[in-house]
């Protein structure tokens, strides 16, 4: 049975980051400059008292609202986080609950960053053609904001909140998945790490705050980002997923009508373009006012590209995610 | 591999730094134009232009441009 995306929708919490509020604090960071390297001029921030399952609530509600679906064809929820509401219970589960979906429904969490989106959607594939699920919700959620020490400005400059939504099912929608690849090496744990905050090392409150050779400072409580080792890590792998995906899918680059890469920063997306060769216009970005959002860059770009009218002569679109794990998968979308 | 092609490929990744001041002893941690972006720009100029991959140990490491450029050449 062929699982096919329906609709997506997401949100983005209220309060703003702008590039200017950034200078306000770090004069010597100068942030225009910076912005038009890294694409991104503003990143939302979710609320002190709002948190990720609060997110994909609003995200879910404005699904079923802006595309008109009916919550209770809903029979199964898998729910993308690194940042839970709690340790226990699943957040999908309050989730569920917060939604008023129907308790006959299988509700699930997974721990994925910015691969997180697509293996979403091919655990959704799975329970579809399994004849385990007909309407899949899929929602990805992520307040990184706070994991991120107040004086990280690199960190902060990259990094918003957000939540998406996205109805996978087995009827009519306006793509269907086909293949997908799949890669781990988690030899890149350390690079991009919340040391703290799990079992083996709780959070403590005796932490030393460390500036590192940029002049960023945290602790390790802290979202720690390597960012030299994450884009030699994207640099030599991308590519590779790239060329997988085309050939697991027969298909070549020229069929390619759309590639939706994970929205880490422009400028690595343009090195990773010029080193795969993609046309510019055939590579998608969309992050100038929600930054990177970790496992919902993809679905909010997929929404966009949508919006603006990019996938009306498209026929093929490749999806790559890749990072924190490290982790990473590719697929390719028939419209 | 030659010293001055390098030092040029350097001066191209910075918008506000005159060109004539990027020699072999520049101390790159020192301009004032140097932060997390212009270390990945290095980084991904060593790639496309020397396909090399340089690390950021191997920036830490160096002081002046000529260190990076051996570590460069050693990897090439």
């Amino acid at each position: 049975m062929k699982a096919n995306i329906k609709a997506i929708s997401y949100y983005l919490p209220e309060e703003i980051l702008s590039n200017d509020l950034i200078n306000k604090e770090f004069p010597e960071w100068d942030i225009e400059k910076i912005s038009s390297k890294t694409g991104i001029n503003s990143r939302h921030i979710s609320a002190k008292d709002e948190f990720s399952s609060d997110m994909a609530v609003k995200a879910a509600e404005r699904l079923f609202a802006e595309h008109n679906i009916d919550k209770s064809t809903i029979d199964y929820l898998l729910f993308c986080t690194q940042s839970p509401d709690y340790f226990l219970p699943t957040t999908a589960c309050i989730i569920q609950d917060k939604l008023g979906l129907n308790t006959s429904i299988g509700a699930l969490d997974f721990n994925l960053g910015c691969s997180g989106f697509v293996y979403g959607l091919s655990l959704a594939k799975g329970l579809i053609a399994g004849e385990m699920a007909k309407n899949v919700l899929l929602i990805t959620s992520e307040t990184y904001s706070k994991f991120i020490h107040h004086k990280d400005k690199s960190n902060k400059t990259i990094f918003g909140d957000a939540a998406a939504a996205t109805l996978i099912s087995s009827e009519r929608g306006f793509c269907s998945l086909d293949k997908f690849i799949f890669g781990t090496d988690g030899k890149g744990a350390e690079n991009l790490i919340v040391k703290q905050g799990g079992m083996r090392f709780p959070v403590s409150n005796e932490n030393e705050d460390i500036q590192d050779e940029f002049g960023n400072v945290r602790n390790d409580k802290n979202l720690y980002m390597n960012g030299a080792e994450i884009f030699n890590f994207t640099g030599e792998f991308v590519p590779k997923l790239t060329e997988a995906i085309l050939e697991k899918s027969n298909l070549t680059k020229e069929d390619i009508d759309l590639y939706i890469f994970h929205q880490a920063n422009k400028y690595m997306l343009n090195h990773l373009r010029k080193k795969i060769k993609i046309p510019e216009e055939k590579f998608f970005i969309a992050m100038e006012e929600c930054g990177n959002t970790v496992s919902s860059t993809i679905p909010i770009a997929l929404y966009e590209a949508q919006k603006q009218g990019k996938l009306i002569e498209s026929k093929n679109l490749i999806l790559a995610g890749f990072g924190v794990g490290y982790s990473w998968a590719a697929c390719n979308l028939i419209i | 591999m030659e010293i001055n092609a390098f030092l040029k490929n350097f001066a191209d990744i910075l918008d506000d730094t005159d060109a004539a001041l990027i020699t072999q002893e520049t101390v790159f941690r020192d301009l004032d134009e140097w932060n997390s972006l212009t270390a990945l720009s290095l980084i991904a100029m060593a790639d496309e232009e020397y396909s090399v991959k340089l690390t950021g140990d191997d920036i830490k490491s160096s002081d002046s441009l000529n260190d990076i450029f051996e570590i460069i050449k050693n990897k090439g």
